[in-house]
């Protein structure tokens, strides 16, 4: 079985950092996986996405069309891939930013204030966290164990203080299942 | 050795560094930079040289003279600054210095895009510079791969005296994967034999030249050569053969179009159509021989590339015309989808039998 994902906001939200973790947990976990980010001038003030690939078998195409998980992080990436996403899937936002309403009924959307309980709970610019956290909630794609040793892979060790800060993030996201 | 996730274009880097590469030179631009910026942070600590250059031209010459003195080099850039480096690898198949060159390719012709294209194959593959010679042209799919390629393409350069390219692209750069890497390499071959090396005053000088002003003796030197490739057209060709051995349609593709077009094949068999994916590992040479057992049982070919049809001659040429051969590919920096490509097979064969 393969897991199609795209995490999609502004550049400097931590799209492509939440797509590592989420890429390090796959490895951790012993999967096949591909990570690949937009690139170029759309980075600079426009959006940034990445997509994820997680599967049992090799990956072929890393480009991901119709995504099963959607994170969009702000109004232009939702508007971009909401019509994009695999008729069941699942759409998170951050509804402190994005005001766009969905008028799919054939996904579940799940819509938290992510920047707004980042900020409340001291954890500023986690809002990225906050959300990968409520997807893992939803999904049970990984463990917090698996979680916790990825977070140590994709933080370098001079700045290991953040590990604990993005790990509370996550929690924060899952516990507003 | 533990796996890591990284980026095709730092795990090129690593690889290269892990090869005995003591030289890197070259000059930044998108979408390779990840490569530069890697051998500037871990070069000087691995024992060797990192140097931006001030354009593309002089990074090339600076691999000529680096190569000329015996030790492994390199540089990289994408498409446009590819172009420029055309008159140092002609210089340097003319002088036979080994040296890998890596084209992330991107969208062209001119400045072209900054996003993944293939549009590059004639150049890599028929006219990289002027001349009467070839370079060996790798062509690697995955993260992974391309760590192999590298130390590869050092010891086949290094074997034939021959410069090679890495022919990847923006997308193969750009990704993450899964990755190990080999130990380092701690004995490389002796080139005492032809390298200008400094020697004391021991032996006669080792001359490191392209310019033959005697036409006769710039014809043997050139016969020579081609005797030279000739082995390595009999010997160094490789390829993947995936599901080709009742396939019907054989896809051909290379690169990061290979995996998409992979994509489509297996979508393809689970509709109950006998298609095949034919994946040249090496352009130059062409893996002919490879093509022909793979479409043995097919009755046509579709040839997909991130271009607007530049690889489509030489699957042509191998298979004789004896198969019809179609082409679908995008071009510019747009990277084709698996759903188009399968497509592309549902209408070419009717759909399943």
């Amino acid at each position: 079985m393969t897991t199609e994902i795209i995490l999609a906001g502004f550049g400097g939200q931590g799209i492509l950092f939440a797509g590592k973790v989420l890429a390090y947990c796959a490895l951790i976990d012993g999967k096949e996986i591909s990570w690949l980010p937009s690139y170029g001038p759309e980075m600079r003030g426009g959006t940034a996405n990445c997509a994820v690939c997680i599967s049992d078998e090799p990956i072929g195409s890393p480009v991901v069309s119709n995504p099963d998980y959607l994170i969009a992080m702000n109004g232009p990436s939702y508007k971009k891939f909401i019509d994009a996403v695999k008729p069941g899937g699942l759409v998170l936002l951050d509804n402190s930013i994005v005001d766009e309403v969905c008028d799919r009924k054939d996904v579940t959307e799940v819509s938290i204030p992510a920047t707004d309980l980042a900020t409340d709970a001291g954890l500023n610019g986690a809002a990225n966290m906050v959300l990968l956290g409520r997807m893992l909630a939803e999904t049970n794609l990984f463990s917090m164990d698996t979680v916790q040793k990825a977070m140590e892979k994709c933080i370098p060790p001079k700045r290991a203080h953040l590990i604990k800060a993005n790990l509370k993030a996550i929690e924060l996201g899952m516990a507003q299942k | 050795m533990e796996k890591s996730l990284m980026k095709g274009n730092e795990a090129l880097a690593e690889a290269a560094i892990r090869a005995g590469c003591k030289c890197f030179f070259g000059y930044p631009i998108t979408p390779q930079t990840e490569l530069s910026a890697y051998m500037a942070k871990r070069m000087e600590k691995a024992g060797g040289v990192f140097l931006q250059a001030e354009s593309e031209i002089a990074a090339i010459n600076m691999v000529l003279g680096a190569a000329s003195t015996g030790v492994r080099a390199m540089t990289s850039s994408s498409s446009p600054g590819v172009s420029l480096k055309a008159e140092g690898i002609s210089y340097m198949a003319g002088s036979d210095l080994p040296g890998l060159i890596i084209n992330v390719q991107r969208g062209g012709p001119g400045l072209g895009s900054i996003q993944p294209a293939q549009s590059d194959y004639y150049q890599a593959t028929h006219a990289m510079g002027h001349g009467d010679f070839h370079i060996l042209v790798f062509a690697p799919c995955s993260v992974q791969e391309m760590v192999d390629t590298v130390m590869l393409a050092f010891d086949k350069a290094d074997q034939y005296r021959i410069p090679a390219m890495i022919l990847a692209d923006g997308l193969l750069g750009q990704m993450m994967e899964p990755v190990t890497f080999p130990e380092p390499r701690t004995t490389l071959p002796d080139k005492s034999d032809w390298a200008a090396c400094g020697h004391g005053n021991q032996r006669e000088h080792h001359i490191i030249n392209s310019l033959f002003l005697d036409a006769p003796l710039l014809e043997q030197k050139v016969q020579e050569r081609f005797q030279r490739y000739a082995i390595i057209e009999a010997n160094e060709t490789d390829a993947e053969l995936y599901q080709c051995e009742d396939a019907e349609i054989v896809v051909t593709a290379y690169g990061a179009s290979a995996r998409v077009a992979k994509s489509a094949v297996t979508a393809a068999r689970q509709k109950g159509i006998k298609a095949g994916l034919f994946r040249p590992k090496t352009l130059w040479p062409f893996p002919k021989k490879e093509l022909c057992e793979a479409t043995k049982h097919a009755s046509q070919i579709l040839d997909v590339e991130m271009s607007m049809g530049q690889m489509i001659d030489d699957v042509r040429l191998a298979t004789s015309c004896r198969l019809p051969v179609t082409f679908f590919g995008r071009t510019g920096g747009v990277i084709p989808t698996p759903a188009e490509v399968l497509t592309e097979i549902e209408k070419l064969t009717g759909g399943a039998a």
